[in-house]
């Protein structure tokens, strides 16, 4: 499968996630937003050197992972991309930093322990945005953003770019499929044709937008997306929902819980 | 360059999406004075199609490797640099959303980096500027080229600056400035000139699509090809290395001056058989020692051998990337 195609399949599989018929995909979009920009900020804030206060916040990917019956292995794919960023910023800590730090009778390097804590807090932070887009579609997330007051072109810019993207992936895997028919063994495409290939998509994704923006006046258009507001409404229960976890990060963030379960034993 | 929610502190996120909110704000504020409402669904479609022509592979000539569109400078280009920017947003959240490209937290920092560099100063001062007078194939390539090599540079300055200040790397600033920085010079070449290749395109088919066009300056454009880019280039790299050697300082360099204050002699003195032999045959073969003719100091040897040294430079990259492809297809024939 091609990298296009991948990109297309990944799509796909986040969108029909999202709308599927569970209970944490009908939460309100800006309470499972705030959780996650909340779980997010209380991940990063931790000290680097505070690698087992931050295992503790292994509690939100675990809870929501068994709830909404996510696939673990889908959510490790995504690692791919930030993990070797991260990993290279963290490798060079246990040379660079030689400090040392005691855990009972064992003395470790801080570098060391600076280096799994912020692997730790990139897997974390991807997980969490996995179950955010794996549990509310982007239409929603854009309502949610427009609550907050996010300009409506910055929404709707981000609904179009979403809706189009699919569309432009498969033309330009056809393209793409096409050159590569047409001129085998090649890595890419030649040099004398960047200008022209990639033109031509585009003179026709311009075109594509003025019907676009036609059809939609002729529908109506107004800028805005009002027909989610009736359907997307605060219940008592995203309120509850809300509170549980602004107070369970909340403890985990600043009680040494796994410290503490740990001294009983 | 994409940052990672890892690699920033919340007070640094949080800085970066006020100063990116301010860019934003402005950025709506005039898109809504141009009041062109069919602006709206072109960024839309523009944002996708960014996206989706960055998953192209622009194979570059004798490298066996391949390189990428640059999003910012070709959107800005486009659609000017407040709807540019505004599209980058878009593109930048989802890509973070579905990609894991990126992170929310870090998304402020993302936007500052790439889209703001990319738009702001890609196009509305180098692109501006450089189109002040007129529009031609050459100022586009020229923009182009300068304005993503630029706004890389100072993109990846700030993810350096953005991870110091969030404490999480015990890099010295100056190793991970020297780690970051090349590499970026690298890319925001080939980017440029995938950029330039489009531009190009675009400004020979529809010209009034480009950002600062003017109807005029069609008409006296003399025409400017990606050879005649390409030749350019080799004449300013042979006049750079040509030229500006002659003003290459006779103090010792940092590495020399180190030495210098330790040992006192710019070279170290080295004895035994082993460099003896090593030295003599150095002798021996070397062309032009010490970045000159043998036994002269004239200005035309210093010019000489600097064009020499970018020419084996240049010849040795292309014998290294042939052999490389030469091997590789090799492997593939035998599987």
């Amino acid at each position: 499968m091609s990298k296009i195609q991948k990109a297309i399949t990944e799509i796909d599989n986040i969108e029909s996630l999202a709308d599927r018929d569970e209970w944490v995909c009908k939460l309100h979009p800006l309470v499972k937003l705030a959780i996650t920009i909340y779980y997010i900020v209380l991940v990063v804030s931790f000290s680097i050197y505070d690698l087992v206060g931050l295992m503790a916040m292994v509690v939100y990917p675990i809870a929501l992972f068994t709830i909404a019956d996510l696939s673990i292995t889908d959510a490790i794919k995504r690692l791919r991309v930030v993990l070797p960023v991260i990993c290279l910023v963290g490798l060079f800590n246990p040379f660079l930093d030689k400090n040392v730090i005691t855990i009972g009778d064992t003395v470790i390097l801080a570098g060391i322990i600076s280096m799994f804590t912020l692997i730790l807090k990139g897997i974390f932070a991807v997980l969490a945005s996995y179950i955010l887009i794996a549990t509310t579609t982007i239409e929603k997330i854009c309502y949610a953003l427009r609550l907050l007051h996010v300009p409506r072109i910055i929404v709707t810019e981000i609904m179009l770019i979403y809706r189009y993207v699919t569309l432009l992936l498969e033309e330009v895997n056809r393209i793409t499929t096409a050159y590569s028919l047409r001129a085998p063994g090649q890595k890419g495409v030649h040099y004398k044709v960047w200008g022209s290939l990639t033109g031509q998509l585009l003179l026709r994704s311009m075109d594509r937008a003025q019907n676009v923006y036609d059809s939609m006046t002729l529908r109506g258009y107004n800028g805005d997306f009002d027909y989610l507001a009736d359907s997307v409404t605060c219940k008592c229960g995203d309120v509850m929902y809300l509170l549980f976890w602004v107070i369970l990060l909340a403890i985990f963030r600043w009680i040494p819980i796994i410290a503490l379960v740990g001294s009983l034993f | 360059m994409h940052m990672a929610d890892a690699l920033v502190s919340p007070a640094v996120a949080g800085s970066m999406y006020t100063l990116s909110t301010v860019a934003a704000g402005v950025s709506v504020r005039k898109v809504r004075l141009e009041n062109e409402p069919s602006k709206i669904p072109v960024m839309g479609v523009m944002g996708a199609f960014v996206f989706a022509a960055q998953m192209i592979n622009f194979a570059i000539p004798g490298t066996g490797s391949s390189g990428h569109l640059c999003g910012g400078m070709l959107l800005s280009a486009l659609l000017g640099p407040y709807g540019g920017f505004l599209t980058m947003i878009g593109i930048l959240l989802i890509q973070c959303l579905l990609f894991a490209d990126g992170g929310l937290l870090a998304l402020g920092c993302n936007v500052w980096n790439m889209a703001f560099y990319g738009c702001f100063i890609g196009a509305l001062v180098i692109w501006r500027m450089i189109m002040k007078k007129g529009m031609s194939r050459g100022k586009i390539i020229g923009a182009s080229i300068f304005g993503c090599i630029f706004t890389l540079q100072l993109g990846a300055f700030s993810v350096c600056i953005e991870t110091l200040a969030s404490g999480i790397t015990a890099l010295p600033f100056t190793t991970f400035l020297a780690l970051m920085q090349p590499i970026h010079l690298a890319i925001g070449l080939v980017e440029g000139l995938i950029t330039a290749a489009v531009l190009v395109f675009v400004y020979e088919t529809r010209p009034e699509m480009l950002y600062c066009y003017n109807a005029e300056s069609k008409a006296t454009d003399k025409g400017f090809t990606l050879t005649k880019v390409l030749t350019i280039m080799a004449v300013i790299t042979a006049v750079v290395a040509g030229g500006l050697s002659l003003l290459a300082s006779s103090d010792p360099d940092g590495l020399e001056w180190s030495i210098l204050n330790v040992t006192g002699s710019e070279e170290l003195e080295a004895a035994g058989q082993i460099y003896e032999n090593s030295s003599a045959i150095q002798e021996t073969t070397s062309l032009l020692p010490d970045y000159a003719f043998p036994n002269s100091d004239s200005i035309l040897g210093t010019t000489f051998s600097g064009i020499v040294g970018c020419l084996v430079v240049v010849a040795l990259c292309f014998a290294v990337s042939y052999g490389f492809r030469f091997f590789k297809s090799k492997k593939v024939t035998k599987a």
